[in-house]
Formats: C-alpha cells, structure tokens, sequence
C-alpha cells in the first residue's frame, strides 16, 4: 500500500521497520539522546528503540527540550529513518531544522492521518523523497 | 495562510552568516506554526544555553563563529555549572568541558550572564504589552502573567535564533484575542487561612496545572495580593503539571481587573470550585516518599530564591546548626546581596548550601545515594522541584512549607505542622 504526505521537513530518504506509538511522548526524559532507547517507563513502547525505524508520532509532550534531544541523536547517528506525525510540532521538528542549518543529514518528517498509522505496524515501510509513504514487500 | 517575509528579512535569510542561519530557523518555525508573519521582539530569555549533550554546544558555536550578535536584550536561563563557585557541580569531562564551551558561546553571542530562571528578579521585566521571546516554563508564565508581557513557550534554538533577528513568528499568546480566560478556577471556597499561608500558592499551582492543561483560566476568590514570590511559586507549580503558560487572577494580575473583564466570552466554559478535599489530594501528590523516619537533604529555589526568601530562611534557621543540608538554589542577582550583607557566610556556617548559576535538578549536585543506601529523601517547599526531583535526581521527594523544610533539616527528619486547606 502507498500514501503521499505532506513533507513537514524534507531530508534523507528512508527505510525501516514502523515503530507506532500508541501514546504521546516527551522527547526530553522519555528518550535517551545517546541510544535512542525510549526510556520513560510510563510509556506503553517503553524500552523500544526508535533508531533507524520509521516512527509514527500520535504527539508530543512535555518539556521544549525535545528539540535538543532530536538533534542529539541526529548528531550521534541515532535518529529514526524518518517520523510520520499526525500534526506539525513546532517544537520537535525544530531539532531537524537546526540539525540541517548544521550541514548534518537528517530523516524526513512528514504529516500523515492519524488514522492511517495502524496499517503500517510492525512492517517494513519505506519514505520516499517526495514524501510517499509505502510498505516494502 | 502562508508565511509572509519582508524583503529585508529574506534578505537575511540568504545569507550564509549566523543571523542567516538564525533568520532561517525563525522562518521555518513560523511557516510549521502557521503564522502569517514574524513581529518584532524587545526581550528574549534564553533556555538553550544548559547543556544536553555536544550537538547544542557546536550549534552556539557555530552562530558565534558565522559573527552573530543578539539583537535584543537577552538574559540567560540556568546553565550546567556553578560558574560562582558556590557548589560543586558532579559533572565529568569530557561533558563539563562542553557545558562550560556552550556558557561561553552565549556570553559570546551578547546574552546577558544571568544564569537565572528567575530573570524577572534580577532586572528583566518587559513593559505591559510588549511582544517578547521568552524560554524556560516558570518564566514564560511568569512574564505572561505577571508582568502581562506577551510570549509563547520558546524551546531550545528557537530562542536564541529570535534573539539574534530580533523577531518571532506572529501566533498564539502573541495575539490578544489568544489571552483571554475561558475557565473560572474559583478558590473562594478555601479558608482564608489555608489561602495566606506558604504552602497555598504552589499547591493550587500544582492543582490548576493539571485542571487546566494547556487552557487559559481566570482564578477567581483571591482578596488580597499574595505577593511576587507567591505568583512565582503557583505559575511554576502550574507550568510543571500542566502546559499552562499565561494565567490570570482576577484582582491580581494586570490583565485581568475582574473575572469578566477577561472571560473570552459572556460565560466560562466551565467553573471549576475548588474544595478543600482537592487541595488535600494535589498536596498529597507533590510527595512520592512513603512515611519516613529521616530525610536526606532539603532542596528550595525552584524558581531562584529572592532575597526576600532568603530573609525568611534566614529568620526560621535562626543560627541554628543543620542535620543535613539545605541547597538553596539562586541567581548572581540575589548572591550579590548575600555577599554584600554578609548572610551568605553566616548560612553556609549553619549548613546551606548555596546553589549559584544553576539548580539541583538539571545537573548533579546532591550526592548519588548508593542501593545499599536506598534512593534518598528530598524535602521541598518547591511545586517544580517536587514535580522534576525523582526522574531527574532519583530522590524520593516530600513536600512540606519553608518552616517545615527548615525545621526538618535541622532535625534530620521529617516534620509536618498541618495547615487545613
């Protein structure tokens, strides 16, 4: 299956396995920066790695740090392949945004219904350049 | 509607210098946020500056390098050291190394050598109505409310790209049809005696943060001035437990003369009567420690301690010898006097630990408590330190008035007075 997003913040083309949150996140205190462990143990995912998986985002939380914390794991190699978010999140993306202006490459963030995150799960789901959204067969 | 630049700011946005960079940043956000434009700024408080990790350290460097200069007033929040020297911060290199070079950038970069969350104790106070790019939760709250400047919550980056355009991108609080009240927090049912004592401001902080979330609300019922240091404790208690970033108090605050006066509409959506049974369970979760025989250190300052707070500290300890320590976290603003009056030698005698520059919860300070020991016990007058110090410190945390705090750390265990609500 395919789906075209709107691209929030363009970057690298990517691949990997879906990691769909079922619940918001606080970047800051809920994931370790220097292995991309989610460390908050009040979250349903909690202890699952959000490096190199495409991550679906159902929100954010929590302290304006999360920008810090995204762009340290762009800096040390352990972001995700790319993040699909049901709606822009200033705060977060900001940490993609700075991380290019740093001349680092970065995953792409694109905006998909949150409706449509549950098909992708546990699949191997490719983001494309221009934002398309399909699974790997 | 899209975002619309002036031609003189696309032509900073072309450049490849650090006000390039930062022009750059602004725009993004702005065109993520959807506003239609950016605004210009007179102030910016800079949360950025404390240390994450070595990516936001080679950013500040490179705007230092690329010749960037901020373009407003801007003071700086807390960093990771107690560049005063006050405590000893535990941090390693090659980590302290990098905090210390992203202190520097900053000062580089023109900002303010504050090292304060409470900016608006140490001079920073933008006039009534005066769009501003302010970080850090207590004092984005604090300036909307309070002093009745206009800000969003500025997170990392963005606040220091804003300060070197000197612009913000037009949305949110910025608007005055944002600032408007559409709840009634009414404490009128409270005692009046529950209502002037020291613990009232941070517990109803506490409990209308998590009322309220992210809505603007009006609290009604207050009949005197509680005082800054009050406002400061319940904005910070309300901006930890919920995203609350402007509140108002009607009678109080300067945007809000009565209830009606700001309600977004002829009626609030909702009322919320606050009891005292309610005031009894936010208070109640503010600690996270089970009964306890001793405690292990007593932490206040979160905001940074006035003088006037020091005064009452000073007035309860009454020269008397601490079982274990009090850390009283501060800015330079508030040190300066202590120094001048001579009280920061006769607290440090009596065992407080002055904290300059930074806090007890954003770097490690508080000595790391073995298993063997058990996760320690902290003691806090502070809505905020009550709410970071377990995730952040690993101390178990109970939560009790200033008099109790001091009176508790004098005897090395935990004393309560009951104050009914």
């Amino acid at each position: 299956m395919s789906a075209a997003a709107e691209i929030l913040v363009p970057g690298k083309a990517g691949e990997g396995e879906a990691l769909v949150l079922t619940a918001p996140i606080s970047f800051w205190g809920g994931v370790d920066p220097k292995t991309g462990r989610i460390a908050d143990v009040r979250h349903p995912q909690h202890g699952e790695v959000i490096s190199g998986r495409v991550l679906f985002l159902p929100g954010t939380i929590g302290s304006s740090s999360a920008s810090a914390v995204l762009m340290e794991l762009v800096h040390n190699g352990r972001a995700p392949a790319a993040l699909v978010l049901h709606e822009p999140d200033a705060i977060l993306l900001l940490g993609l945004i700075v991380a290019r202006e740093m001349g680092w490459e970065t995953p792409m963030a694109i905006r998909l219904e949150r409706g449509a995150f549950d098909a992708y799960r546990g699949a191997a789901v490719r983001v494309g350049a221009d934002g398309a959204v399909t699974i790997a067969v | 509607m899209s975002l619309s630049l002036s031609p003189e700011e696309q032509a900073i946005a072309a450049r490849r210098d650090g006000a390039g960079i930062a022009m750059r940043i602004v725009a993004e956000s702005a065109r993520l946020l959807g506003a239609p434009r950016l605004i210009p700024i007179a102030s910016t408080h800079i949360d950025g500056a404390l240390y994450h990790g070595d990516s936001g350290t080679l950013f500040a460097e490179k705007l230092v390098e690329g010749g960037a200069q901020v373009a407003v007033r801007s003071t700086l929040n807390v960093g990771a050291l107690d560049l005063m020297g006050c405590s000893r911060v535990r941090l390693e290199e090659p980590q302290r190394g990098m905090a210390r070079r992203m202190m520097e950038a900053y000062r580089k970069l023109g900002c303010e050598q504050s090292w304060t969350c409470a900016p608006y104790q140490a001079g920073h106070r933008p006039a009534l109505g005066s769009d501003v790019a302010w970080g850090e939760s207590n004092a984005v709250v604090f300036c909307n409310s309070v002093l009745g400047a206009r800000t969003n919550r500025y997170g990392d980056f963005l606040d220091i790209a804003c300060a070197i355009v000197g612009r913000a991108p037009d949305y949110g609080l910025h608007r005055p049809e944002n600032r408007k009240a559409r709840l009634v927090f009414d404490v009128s049912g409270l005692s009046p005696s529950f209502l002037a004592s020291e613990i009232a401001w941070p517990v109803l902080g506490s409990l209308y943060g998590r009322e309220v979330g992210n809505a603007i609300g009006v609290v009604a019922g207050v009949a005197a001035h509680p005082g800054e240091d009050a406002l400061k404790a319940f904005g910070a208690a309300a901006a930890s437990s919920g995203a609350v970033g402007l509140f108002h108090i009607a009678g109080v605050t300067p945007e809000a003369p009565h209830v009606e006066a700001i309600l977004a509409g002829p009626e609030p959506e909702a009322v919320i009567r606050v009891t005292p049974a309610m005031v009894a369970k936010a208070r109640a979760g503010l600690s996270t420690a089970a009964a306890t025989k001793t405690i292990d250190a007593v932490a206040i300052g979160s905001p940074h301690l006035s003088n006037a707070e020091f005064d009452s500290l000073e007035r309860l300890i009454a020269g008397r010898r601490l079982a274990v320590p009090i850390y009283a976290c501060t800015g330079r603003h508030a040190l300066a006097q202590l120094e001048r009056d001579g009280r920061r030698k006769r607290l440090e005698a009596c065992g407080v630990v002055i904290v300059a520059d930074t806090c007890v919860v954003v770097t490690p300070i508080m000595p790391e408590l073995g298993p063997e020991l058990g996760n320690g016990v902290l003691m806090t007058n502070s809505g905020k330190f009550a709410h970071y110090a377990p995730g952040n410190t690993g101390y178990a945390v109970l939560y009790a008035s200033l008099a109790d705090c001091v009176e508790s750390a004098v005897l090395g265990k935990p004393v309560f007075t009951d104050i009914a609500a």
